[in-house]
């Protein structure tokens, strides 16, 4: 889908290349990341696919098509662009500023109005409270989020995305990567995504290209990379703890089919049943659902002991936290830290339950990919 | 909404009323047959009619001149010539009103006409001068954001940097109405008519009251309309 051949960038003045010779063919629909350190030309490489920057040697070809002699508009208005500064327009409601490329393509004013009502939703903004609003009213994650819907709104097929979620704080941040790779199963966008977080690169792309000094050192898939790192310098940037950081690149659905936990239990069940179960059980604790299946609560082997009862539902006491299995294992290993609980309840979208992922499962899946 | 309205109505109509009432209590009152002479409904209507025609003609030219200047000197292929005019602007803004008005004088003549000139000459240096700046102010990622997009430089122009940089430019235009205002009334001196002729007059035959009076008149617009762009400015710009 995007093809760079040979791409060289010198700036004006200066005598050092800022990208140098660069090779990169990013295929339909993938999420190819850039990583590297500050200067390395992860920028100019990406402003040169929409042509900010025109290289000063080698081809670029977007779907086949030479880009260097395409129309300049045209070429632009069909890649959506998050700038690394954001650059909302300050004089613009949130609503105009997302509206940017639907008004320079002159869609109907209606259907511009529900599409941005649709991203503003996508990228959770609520359009009743955020549509009125001008830039300067917004936190520097909304503001970003905001910069992510305009690429979107008119549904490029490419997008080129400078750090889009650099501002959103790690839980936000999450929860928009989660959000984005759904969106992106559903579209097939080819992506060319900018970050300084290798984490991000590791959950979110096909493939990754790590950068040094205007050249590519290494392109591989996320897995590659992590087991066979080119040399030091991406060993050193992927860091110590790889086996780790494998736990991003695995769904939870990818494994919960596997393990075979023990059945939920029904919340008439009694006291002896329960206790059978609980013995059967690795984590020493069982879930309750209701009859539709949704996720009541959880009884571990202390609540048999301290309360007195006959069936389940004098027994169970609230879960804390639940993840769904679109979510990766390193996710779900954050929620049992942060409860301090061995294992996590996987739920769907309407809390029914689906399975329990528990620490020995992600030591054993670390384990068997080392 | 009537609320609204008669707090924007408020302060112009008690600038009109004192100026009426000044206008009033000077003609009624005059101090001795000199001053009633001098001071009569007719003249100073004439003076305000003559003063408004100079700062009217001269502004709309200045401002249309200006903003046109100052966009032209914005785009990237003037940038150079752009510092250098900034540069003589502010030199220009320098020259005193009265010298301005007396080189035209040997250019041009007496008359009307070349007090509109240099007023609009002198007017146009802070309109260019912040179009200029406020164009060139615009952060550039904001300018490279609407380029990725897919604007051209036309609709960059008309849809981003002139309404960011609209207050800047309003600023100019307001700072030069009250210098024109100021300026207009040194027109008398080549045959320009304005509020000018009231103060000469006055100082000429030592009557303090025609002075104060054409002063004040001069005074009041300044400030009357400096309040008007300003409060018609907020109105329009709502983002910051
Ligand atoms: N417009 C420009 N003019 C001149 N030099 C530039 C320009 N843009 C970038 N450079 C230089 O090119 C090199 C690569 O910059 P680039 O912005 O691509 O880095 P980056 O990888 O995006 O860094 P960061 O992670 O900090 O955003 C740097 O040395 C930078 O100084
Ligand atoms: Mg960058």
């Amino acid at each position: 889908m995007i093809k760079l051949e040979g791409i060289s960038k010198i700036f004006p003045g200066q005598k050092h290349h800022a990208v140098k010779n660069l090779n990169l063919e990013i295929n339909k629909g993938d999420v190819c990341v850039l990583v590297g350190p500050s200067g390395c030309g992860k920028t100019t490489t990406m402003k040169m696919i929409n042509r900010l920057y025109e290289p000063t040697e080698g081809k670029i070809f977007i779907g086949g098509e030479d880009a260097l002699n395409k129309d300049l508009i045209k070429l632009r208005l069909d890649i959506g662009y998050v700038i690394q500064e954001i650059g909302l327009f300050p004089h613009m409601t949130i609503e105009q500023n997302i509206a940017t490329v639907p008004n320079e393509k002159h869609w109907p004013k209606e259907k511009t109005k529900e599409k941005v009502e649709e991203v503003m939703n996508l990228v959770g903004l609520d359009p009743k409270i955020f549509k009125d609003r001008y830039p300067a009213a917004l936190s520097g994650g909304q503001r970003q989020r905001v910069g992510v819907a305009r690429a979107m709104v008119a549904d490029p097929p490419i997008m080129l995305m400078d750090e889009p979620f650099g501002a959103v704080d790690p839980i936000t941040r999450a929860r928009l990567q989660n959000e984005f790779l759904r969106i992106q199963e559903g579209m097939e966008k080819t992506i060319v995504f900018v970050t300084h977080d290798i984490d991000e690169a590791i959950k979110m792309s096909e493939t990754i290209v790590v950068m040094r000094e205007g050249e590519i050192v290494q392109h591989a898939t996320p897995s590659d990379l992590l087991s066979a790192p080119a040399d030091e310098f991406v060993s050193n940037l992927v860091g110590r703890n790889r086996s780790i950081k494998r736990l991003h690149l695995i769904r939870i659905h990818e494994i919960l089919e596997e393990l075979g936990r023990v059945k939920p239990i029904p919340e008439d069940t009694k006291t002896d049943e329960i206790k059978k179960r609980l013995d059967e059980s690795a984590t020493r604790t069982v879930m309750v659902v209701d009859s539709d299946n949704k996720l009541k609560g959880v009884i571990g082997v202390n609540d048999l002991k301290q309360k007195t009862g006959e069936v389940a539902a004098d027994y169970y006491q609230d879960v804390m936290e639940t993840i769904t299995n679109d979510a990766t294992l390193n996710d779900a290993l954050s929620v049992m830290l942060e409860c301090g609980e061995g294992y996590v309840a996987v739920v769907n979208e309407n809390n029914q339950y689906e399975g329990t992922i528990t620490l020995g499962d992600l030591l054993n899946v670390v384990k068997e990919d080392s | 909404m009537l609320q609204n309205i008669w707090k924007w109505l408020i302060i112009p109509l008690i600038m009109i009323g004192i100026g009426t009432a000044i206008v009033i209590y000077a003609v009624n009152n005059p101090t001795d047959s000199i001053v009633a002479r001098m001071l009569t409904y007719e003249r100073i209507f004439r003076v305000i009619r003559e003063h408004m025609a100079l700062l009217l003609i001269s502004m709309l030219a200045a401002t249309f001149v200006g903003v046109a200047a100052g966009i032209m000197l914005s785009r990237p292929r003037l940038y150079y010539a752009g510092r250098v005019v900034e540069n003589i602007v502010n030199v220009g803004q320098t020259i005193p009103s009265l010298a301005i008005l007396a080189l035209f004088f040997t250019i041009l003549g007496l008359g009307f006409r070349t007090a509109v000139f240099a007023l609009f000459l002198y007017s146009i240096l802070p309109i260019l001068r912040n179009t200029f700046a406020g164009i060139d102010g615009v952060d550039y990622s904001i300018i490279e954001a609407a380029r990725g997009m897919g604007m051209n430089s036309f609709r960059i122009l008309t849809k981003i940097e002139l309404p960011i940089a609209f207050p800047i430019i309003v600023a100019g235009i307001r700072t030069a109405v009250v210098i024109n205002v100021g300026a207009a009334t040194l027109a008398t001196f080549i045959a320009g008519g304005g509020l000018g002729d009231l103060i000469v007059t006055g100082l000429s035959v030592h009557r303090d009251m025609i002075i104060v009076t054409g002063a004040t008149i001069a005074a009041l617009t300044a400030i009357l309309l400096d309040y008007l762009i300003g409060r018609v400015e907020e109105k329009i710009v709502r983002w910051s």
